[in-house]
Order: C-alpha cells, then structure tokens, then sequence
C-alpha cells in the first residue's frame, strides 16, 4: 500500500469518527414481540424521540421461539443489541449471573413497582434488579359472544357448568367447541395446565409449596389440570393433534370456534382481525365447585434490561428510565391491550376485553406459572416437560397420573427443596 | 545431479483452499471435540459421554433420537433411491418427449428452502385447510385422512416422505448422468447378445451405475444424519408430537442453544455433536473401505 493511501485511510476514519459523535446515539432493542413492530415504530418509539431527539430507538424483534437461543449467541458473539427484553425469571437471571445484564437497581423508575412485580428480574436474595418491569399477561378463555347469544349460553363459573356449555355448543353443531391443538405444544401447558391449574393449587399457596418441597406434582392438587385436560380432547376440532397454534387463532376469529383457551396478549391479535364481525367476551378459569376462591394466573412476563456491554450505557438508562415511567404504562397498556402495566402508576385501559381481564384481579387470587421460578434450573427442565405432559394427556397418549409421575421424577433427578 | 527444485506452486495453489477449509471447518471441528470434553467446572474428560449414554435421562433422548434418524435414513434408502433410480431409467429413454420438462419439474425442489417445504406441506396436509383432505373427499376415500404430522406413528414417515419429495431430484440426475454416459456400442454389443429390455437394464446398465448408486447413499447418509431444518421447521424443536421426530439434529440443537426455559448446555451440545460426527464417520468408513474398494469399474 501506498503511503498517501495509507494516509488517506487513516483521515477517513478519524473523520468518520468524529462525525459520528455529533450524530444521534442509536439504541437498539432486542425482543421476541415481533407481533409489536407496528406499535413500537408508530407509538412508542416516537414518544421517547420526541423528548429525546439526541437519541434514536430501533426496535429489532426475533421469532418468539427462536429468542433465547438467538440472545445467547448474540450476547456471546458481542453483537446484540442495547436494550435486552427480558423472559422472567431464570433465563434473565442466568444472563444477569453471566454479565450480560447490567444491574438497574439505582435506576430512579424502580421506585415505581412493586416488590412482586419486580421478583421476576431480581437475584434470589432480592439484592439486584436488572430489568424493568415492563407487563404481565392474564389467562383465561375469550369467547365469541354473538355465538354464545346465538345458542343461549351463559358463561360457566364452574368446571361442570364449563363442560355443560362444551356439550351444548358440540350438540348444536354450528361451532367448534374449543380452538386448540397439539402441534406446538406449549399452548397445551401454558393455556391449558396453567390456565385452569392454579384454580386446583390454589395459586400462590401450591406454587410455594412445591418449590419448598412440602407438595409433589402426584398429589391431587397437581394431577386434576391434567384430568380435566384429558376431557378437553372431545371438544378440540377435528385433527387438532396437527393443528397449530396460528390454526387455533385463525378458527376462532373466522368465527368457527366458540371458545379459546386464552392469553390476555390474544386480545391485541384478535380484535383488528375480527374486525367487529362478531363481539368477544371473556371468562376466568372455571372454580371446581360453585363458591371456591378464584385464582388467576397473573404471569410477569416481560421485562426490560439493558445489555452489559453496551457501549452507550447513559442513552439506554435514559430509555429504560422512560419505560418505567407511568407514561410508558399509560401508552404500552393502551396500544397493547392485553399486556398490563406492573407500575404502580394509575393506567386507565380503553379497551372493554382487557378491562374486563384485569378486573379478575380484583375478584381473584393472582399467582404466577408454577413451573417459572426456581423449578426450571435444571435438565429435564419442568416447563418443557410440562409442555410435552400436557399435550400428551389432551391427545390421550399418557394418563394424567403417568405425566405427574413423569415430572415429578424428572424434577426429583435435579431439585432437592430446601427443606424449611 | 542436478538437485530437483522445490515446487513451490504445488503449496501456493493448495494454500487457499487448504487455509479457508481449515479455518471454517478443521479448527471448529476440533474445536467441538475440545468442548466435549470440558463442563462447567472444568475438564471432564469422558464424563459427557457416560452422561449421554449412561444416565437415562439423556440415553433415553439420544437413543430415541438416533432410532428416529435411522428409520429416517431407511425411509430414503427404500423410496428415494428407487425412485430416483426409475425416474433416471426413464428419462433416459430415447422415446420419451419433453423429457427436459419432467426433469426440471422432479429437481426444482431440491433447490427450494426447507422452510418453503416444510410449510407447504403442512398446510397441504392441514385437517382444516389442507387440500389433502379435500382431494381424498373427492375420491371417496376421506375416512382415509388423518392428522398425520400430529400422530406419534405416523409423524416421522410423513416428514421422511417429504423430504424425499424434495430431494428426489439428486439421485435422479446423478443417476440419469451415469446412464448418460454408458456408450451405445456397450448397449449394442448387448442388443447383439439378444439382451434387451428389463433384462439389458439389469444385466447392463444397472451394474454400470452402481458406483453413481454407491455415491448417492453415502450422499444420503450424510445428508440424513445431520438433518435439521426440515423437522425443526415444521414440528419445532421439541420435535413432537411427544419426540416422535426427534433427531440427532434437533436433539443437539435443543442441548446446545437451549429451548425456552431450559438454558443452553455447550458441553453436552458438544458431546452430542461429537457423538453425530463418529456415527458419519463409522457409516462413510464403512462405505469407503467396505463397499466403494469393491466396487468394480468399467473403462470404456
């Protein structure tokens, strides 16, 4: 190389360098909402740009499947993003435990969210906070309303009373009782086993015991979600063992399934796809016997952090300030209804399905998915085997009893409860 | 004497091929056994293994997986090769017409991504809106359909099934090359003999194809133990329904890079690989030393 050449080069760089420090810092988030593209770009993005225009905010999701390992390669290679979206619990935790994770307990939002709603982002001892809570999502069943009118059904409170309704639209004909199916697996354990589960465990009250090891996943608190899943089988579409989870969402806002076994997130999916052809309604887990407390789950399920090695650390704090600010609460709960704000902040939600989702909280006991926290640290990891069980007793390939003593044996191989 | 100089282009004309093979293939390679031998605490030794074939929680995963992935391998050895094999006999015959046509429309699959296939496919199969079901309906036969991606007995031929739809057109040109290049006085020396027919294509072309035969099934092989994408595409990485379409592939890529709540174990991940690359090794020694060495060749 030639010596001016070389020179030149050099000049250039030095120049691109300088003339990147007068341009704005660009923070780029990671996350797995690649269904909030739209709302992020056009919503929330340029209400942060409008206070601060020195900083400019890329919202980069990945295939919600795909994220973990996507993140972990890139937290590795060096090459992922500013701003991290955090799952709950031990997959953040473990990045957290590695670096990756920057600690945000001085952050001043912090102040805003409660001791729970933080628990999902923080190290055992409760010592550090490295992410910002950002909303947790309700289980449930949406239903079609204008079918259940059409066919004069009442929503059930109670598991016989759910049943009834099943049998009555099957009867008639007109509707496919349920939409689910088998193919993904997880909505068999996370719309089906932890949405009606916590009814049977109690909540809070069964979750704990079984991480302190006073209850086993064989005793009958744990075993009956699986024996009313078993019984779901008769009311899923024809051929729902390869029906997936886009299947199930595409039958029930055609208008040809009555009932979907639901997350609250469904309603930001389903309400512009329905397009007003038909109203939805929504209704908690069915009790087992009339009277019994309710319990919901009321799952902390995203996060907010900041990625260790960020090289524009004071511009990302600036943003996940902003996000923990009731602001951010307001703008997230209402462009995203289905996805409620953990601040403590008053949000006032416009959308009538997500008000009625979080009214349950008031009548009903919240808890979080049982198999989250703690119980899924080690190898055979309880939530997948959990996904595995549970889309094995809907499609009757294993009894409930089997899958209970599956897991539990799985999770004795590894989790040793600390005996209190 | 006249010293023989040393030949240098021979070094500079490998040195390309030979630095770029062993940056991006020989160091990861032995980068891998390397990892396979280390665990969070430190170096582990053989302990990985005796994990994996020892400790039912994982024996019982890998021994499911290399099951599937031998009965994914005998799906293509008993249907794609004959296939192919007849489709080649067939195009090569002078009297057929727009041979061009049928030869571009059987390989234009393989080039096609497995993500293309594999939702194709699961869409056609769909029991909601599937055109499966209906073209049965049509015949009469649709008690015949059943949800066959999501039934444990039949989940694994049908995504086999499919993936030798796709790469049908390997064997099949490779094939139709070699009979290609038989020479015509070969095949007229034959007629001469009064063989012709079924008979000329046992007795002669067929045992002048079989080193092409020979080269697919290794191809094959290969191909069908480091399979993936199709399974993982279509069934996702827990391979279900209930590890019904487990393979080798999928089973590593769930160990390594984790899968939702479980966290990624490099170590095993490692160990698994290593276990897919012996189980090629084996099967390709095998071939070479077994089978290719006896192979006959003909030189025309």
């Amino acid at each position: 190389m030639t010596r001016p050449f070389r020179l030149a080069l050099l000049t250039t760089t030095l120049l691109a360098g300088a003339a990147q420090a007068q341009e704005p810092v660009t923070l780029t988030i990671e996350s797995w909402r690649n269904d909030d593209l739209a709302i992020w770009n056009d919503v929330i993005i340029p209400a942060f740009e409008a206070q601060h225009p020195d900083i400019n905010v890329e919202f980069a999701p990945t295939a919600p499947a795909e994220y973990n390992a996507a993140l972990n390669s890139k937290l590795q290679a060096g090459s992922a993003g500013d701003i991290i979206t955090c799952r709950p619990f031990d997959a953040s935790l473990e990045l957290f435990n590695n670096g990756q994770l920057a600690d945000l307990s001085d952050l001043p939002a912090m102040a805003n969210f409660s001791d729970v709603a933080k628990s999902a982002w923080q190290t055992d001892d409760a010592s550090a906070t490295f992410c910002v809570p950002m909303a947790s999502v309700i289980h449930g069943f949406i239903y079609n309303r204008t079918a259940f009118e059409e066919l004069g059904l009442e929503e059930p409170t109670t598991v016989d009373e759910f049943f009834a309704v099943l049998d009555a639209i099957q009867e008639d004909g007109t509707y496919i009782p349920m939409a689910m199916g088998t193919n993904d697996q997880w909505e068999a354990a996370t719309m089906g086993y932890q949405n009606i589960g916590p009814n049977y465990w109690k909540g809070e009250e069964g979750r704990q015991a079984l991480i302190s090891g006073t209850q086993k996943l064989t005793d009958p608190q744990w075993v009956q979600p699986y024996e009313q899943l078993a019984r779901w089988k008769d009311y899923l579409g024809d051929g729902f063992e390869a029906q997936t989870y886009p299947d199930s969402q595409n039958l029930f806002t055609l208008g040809r399934a009555a009932i979907f076994p639901a997350g609250s997130w469904e309603i930001s999916v389903f309400t512009p796809q329905i397009a007003g052809a038909f109203e939805m309604g929504a209704f908690p887990p069915p009790v087992p016997a009339e009277g019994d407390t309710c319990y919901i789950s009321d799952h902390t399920d995203i996060g907010i952090g900041m990625n260790a090695a960020t090289p524009n650390p004071e511009a990302a704090r600036t943003f996940l300030d902003w996000v923990g600010s009731p602001e951010f609460a307001n703008l997230y709960g209402n462009a995203l209804p289905g996805f409620f704000p953990l601040s403590n902040a008053e949000v006032t939600l416009e959308d009538p399905l997500a008000q009625e989702f979080i009214s349950w909280r008031d009548e009903c006991e919240s808890t979080i998915r049982s198999t989250y926290a703690i119980l899924s640290r080690g190898t055979p990891n309880l939530e997948n085997e959990t996904w595995n069980a549970s889309a094995n007793v809907i499609r009757g390939t294993e009894t409930p009893a089997d899958a209970a003593a599956r897991l539990q044996q799985g999770l004795d191989s590894w989790y040793t409860p600390a005996q209190q | 004497m006249t010293k023989r100089p040393i030949r240098w282009h021979i070094a500079v004309f490998l040195a390309p091929a030979v630095l770029v093979y062993t940056a991006i293939m020989i160091i990861p390679l032995f980068g891998t056994l390397n990892l396979a031998l280390y665990g969070e605490e430190g170096f582990r030794g053989l302990r990985n293994f005796r994990t994996l074939l020892g400790d039912p929680l994982w024996s019982d995963a890998f021994w499911n997986a290399l099951g599937n992935n031998v009965w994914f391998f005998v799906i293509h050895m008993l249907v794609q090769n004959p296939i192919g094999i007849l489709l080649a006999a067939l195009l090569s015959s002078p009297r057929l017409r727009l041979a061009a046509v049928y030869r571009t429309a059987i390989f234009v699959p393989t080039i096609l991504s497995f993500v293309i296939v594999g939702f194709v496919w699961k869409l056609i199969l769909s029991p909601l809106w599937g055109i499966a079901p209906s073209m049965l309906d049509a015949v009469g036969l649709r008690g015949l359909f059943a949800p066959w991606l999501g039934q444990e007995g039949s989940a694994l031929t049908t995504l086999a099934l499919i993936s030798v739809w796709q790469f049908v057109g390997i064997p099949m040109m490779l094939i139709y090359a070699a009979l290609l290049s038989i020479p015509d006085e070969v095949l007229e020396a034959a007629e001469m003999d009064g063989i012709t027919g079924w008979s000329r294509f046992w007795k002669v072309q067929l045992p002048l194809i079989l080193p092409a035969i020979g080269i697919i099934s290794i191809l094959t092989f290969v191909g069908n133990f480091n399979a993936f994408d199709l399974i993982y595409v279509s069934q996702g990485a827990l391979a279900g329904p209930d590890f019904a379409t487990d393979i080798l592939g999928t089973f590593l890529y769930r160990t390594f890079f984790g899968f939702q709540l479980q966290l990624g174990d490099p170590h095993m991940g490692a160990a698994i690989a290593t276990a897919m690359f012996l189980i090629i090794l084996v099967g390709v020694c095998l071939y070479l030393f077994g089978i290719q060495t006896r192979l006959r060749r003909y030189q025309f």
